[in-house]
């Protein structure tokens, strides 16, 4: 029988967690209530990256996409959109702009992407391997056991141009030939899958929607660097993610696709999970191959680097869940044709997380060197609220942001560390004209400080001395000396700390000072925070002559602060004030001040 | 399952290649639309409908789209059913039974020649300049 329909609902955490299950199973029981069971399908995909939106419910081939959808929708989409053939409109997907319905290859936030690592996300159902693989899945193993050889693999990386994407963009082939040239009885694979950039989740919604992309790729490098066993490394607070993995371990051992003698071949490889307890630390290599081997997770000095000596002292292939992803296509497509995507120097495309007062938050994949642009308007559709573009945060706690100056900036690894931020796994959080840039500094330094190891002092000590700084300025604190001293505390760290997590950590401070540095002043030398985010640096007032007296500032205020007569000019009492901003967002006359 | 060896992947890939091909709204340029409105539906437009889509899976072809879409106007002529696809004007076949349905996937569609019997073409769309 084939299908007449296809129902697609999005699998992602994000939708998962607004009841994207139940729409499924609604979905599911409107079918076969319509008696249509074996006319339509109803998969459950993986993230579609439209997440600002979610849950959605795509429908084939009508191209029909359902957005903020409820399971009690299910009925009308079944009934009207398959049986009848119209479309509902009330759930449709609008152009914010436009405010005309999209068809899905219209709609603005897919225009500008290229998918090559979210090719199966949103369309397969990442728990039925047989999808994957009429997707050509698992063809690049096939490929690299019947025609080539290992240096045949290495050649192909190396054209294809492919660096890490899990921060610092060191190529892929270069790890992967030192692995395959380091001689020893026993080497490892090993996928870094410990995402802990706040607001990050690439490598999140690749696991959950195109898990075996992941194992096929590291089966590929196991073959290539003469490995046997692969490990993955996820942390725990991933659950969705960790059991999509475990059911695609599952299913391609029992298809031979992993273990014993892959596909008759005398190659044999099998995969392992292994849950991590959530340290930022442990996305750093060494720290990650000590958590595997059961030790407590901190970093070692590299050289040697895990390439030659990595898990129980054997040379060992790690990389990042989406420098994975990328693989099995190089492999099948060539490195020729994925050379020619993005820039000469950054080949390929990059997983973004936009998030921040982006109006459309989501998962983006774009070819590298889009400029910076193109993802925050024609993806992003803008700053939320008609609010000013500030500035945009990359690379998470280990990046810095770009500034409007900068907004046509083509986005690849060059360009980004020039600009003094870094590409990282690939977090982009949007700030607008109400944000903070000491409070952002200080808010990713206060997570460095609680996520470093302790292990050298410049990260154990410096961190915390950068976010004892920053929180004194926030406080109106500041001394003019206290610039000079971050920069040179930030310079001593990034030189002086044992792994990259120490050696990034003051990024966000040094990169506010270098864009920002009249907005710190303004918090030392007038003790006022120019975005009215420092609750130290502001206060609210009632302006007597517009007040009305309508008395709504008074109701909202949680602390009881404000009085005044009905039809009187209220007042707040400054010392018992919380500086919540109640009163400012609830007066409708602009009566409310900060300053 | 068993374990598999080349062969079998290489068979499970061909044969479910296709299913996901049809799911895919990529390289689709052929489009089938049947006017499913109450009319339709009463003259049986459900089973023309089911034999499209059987139809074209057995011929093997992905690069077709079956929509559905409320009635084409030509009520006395139901089950209505309309295929654009490149080299071929677009054309309007009526009492499209199931019977039909399947000549048209093969004459039309395959071998591009009209299944002259059927042609209701779209009322007017002949002197109407511009129109397709």
């Amino acid at each position: 029988m084939a299908y007449s329909h296809y129902l697609l609902v999005c699998g992602g955490t994000g939708c998962e967690s607004s009841k994207a299950d139940d729409i499924y199973c609604n979905l599911l029981n409107e079918v076969e209530s319509a008696g249509l069971t074996g006319h339509v399908q109803v998969v459950k995909t993986g993230c579609f990256g439209f997440c600002e939106k979610g849950p959605i419910v795509k429908v084939l081939p009508d191209e029909a996409f359902y957005v903020e959808v409820k399971p009690e929708d299910a009925r009308e989409i079944v009934q009207e959109n398959v049986v009848k053939g119209r479309t509902v409109d009330r759930i449709l997907y609008k152009e914010e702009e436009s405010k005309q319905h999209a068809r899905i290859d219209e709609i603005s936030f897919y225009q500008k992407q290229f998918r090559i690592v979210l090719r199966n996300c949103g369309f397969i159902d990442p728990e039925n391997i047989e999808e994957y693989i009429a997707r050509d899945g698992y063809a690049a193993l096939e490929k690299v056991l019947t025609e080539m050889s290992a240096d045949d693999v290495i050649e192909e990386l190396k054209k294809s141009g492919l660096r890490g994407r899990g921060g610092a963009g060191f190529p892929t082939w270069r790890k992967w030939s030192f692995s395959k040239d380091a001689e020893d009885d026993q080497k490892y694979v090993v996928c870094n899958a410990d995402e802990g950039d706040p607001g990050a989740y690439m490598d999140r919604s690749v696991l959950e929607g195109d898990p075996h992309s992941v194992l096929e790729a590291m089966a590929i490098a196991g073959y290539t660097a003469g490995a046997d066993r692969g490990f993955i490394y996820i942390r725990a607070e991933y659950p969705l993610a960790i059991r999509r993995l475990q059911k695609a371990i599952e299913q391609a051992t029992e298809l031979g696709l992993l273990g014993d003698n892959i596909l008759g071949t005398d190659f044999s490889f099998s995969i392992e999970i292994r849950l991590g307890a959530g340290a930022f630390v442990c996305g750093e290599e060494t720290a990650l191959l000590a958590s595997i081997e059961g030790e407590r997770g901190m970093p070692r000095p590299r050289p040697p680097f895990p390439a030659a000596k990595g898990l129980w002292g054997k040379p060992t292939v790690i990389n990042n869940v989406e420098t994975w992803a990328n693989i099995p296509v190089i492999i099948t497509r060539g490195g020729d044709w994925f050379a020619r995507i993005g820039t000469e120097k950054s080949t390929g495309t990059k997983v973004f997380a936009l998030t921040g007062k982006v109006r459309n938050s989501g998962l983006v994949e774009v070819p590298m060197g889009t400029p910076l642009r193109d993802i925050v308007y024609s993806i992003g559709g803008g700053i939320a609220n008609n609010k000013k573009f500030k500035a945009v945060q990359t690379g998470g706690p280990s990046g810095g942001v770009i500034t409007a100056d900068y907004i046509d900036t083509p986005i690849d690894y060059e360009h980004l560390q020039e600009l003094g931020s870094i590409m990282g796994s690939g977090g982009m959080i949007i700030m607008d004209e109400d944000d903070c840039m000491v409070d952002v500094a200080k808010f990713y330094l206060e997570f460095t400080v609680e996520e470093s190891c302790g292990k050298c002092a410049p990260c154990r000590v410096g961190g915390r001395k950068l976010y004892n700084i920053l929180d004194k300025i926030s406080k109106g604190q500041g001394k003019p000396e206290h610039i000079e001293q971050i920069q040179s505390i930030g310079t001593a760290m990034q030189r002086a700390s044992l792994c990259g997590l120490g050696q990034t950590a003051p990024n966000p401070a040094l990169s506010m000072i270098r864009y920002f540095r009249e907005e710190i002043e303004a918090h030392i030398t007038e003790q006022t925070c120019p975005a009215g985010v420092c609750k130290d640096l502001i206060q609210y007032f009632i302006l007597p002559d517009k007040c009305i007296g309508c008395t709504l500032c008074a109701r909202r205020c949680p602390v009881n602060v404000i009085s005044g007569e009905r039809k009187q000019p209220h007042e707040i009492d400054q010392s018992g004030c919380i500086k919540c901003g109640e009163c400012f967002n609830a007066c409708k006359f602009g009566a409310v001040v900060r300053r | 399952m068993a374990k598999m060896t080349l062969e079998d992947l290489r068979k499970l890939r061909k044969d479910k290649q296709q299913a996901m091909d049809m799911r895919s709204p990529d390289n689709k340029d052929v489009q089938v639309i049947v006017g499913m409105g109450t009319s339709g539906i009463a003259a049986g437009a459900k089973e023309t409908l089911n034999a499209f889509i059987e139809e074209l899976k057995s011929q093997g072809l992905s690069n077709v789209t079956v929509r559905q879409v409320g009635g084409l106007g030509l009520d006395h002529a139901e089950p209505t059913v309309e295929v654009r696809m490149p080299e071929m004007p677009t054309v309007i076949y009526g009492k499209v039974t199931a019977t039909v349905a399947r000549t048209i996937v093969r004459r039309h569609i395959m071998n591009k020649e009209l299944v002259n019997e059927h042609v209701y073409d779209r009322p007017a769309a002949d002197i109407v300049e511009g129109t397709e």
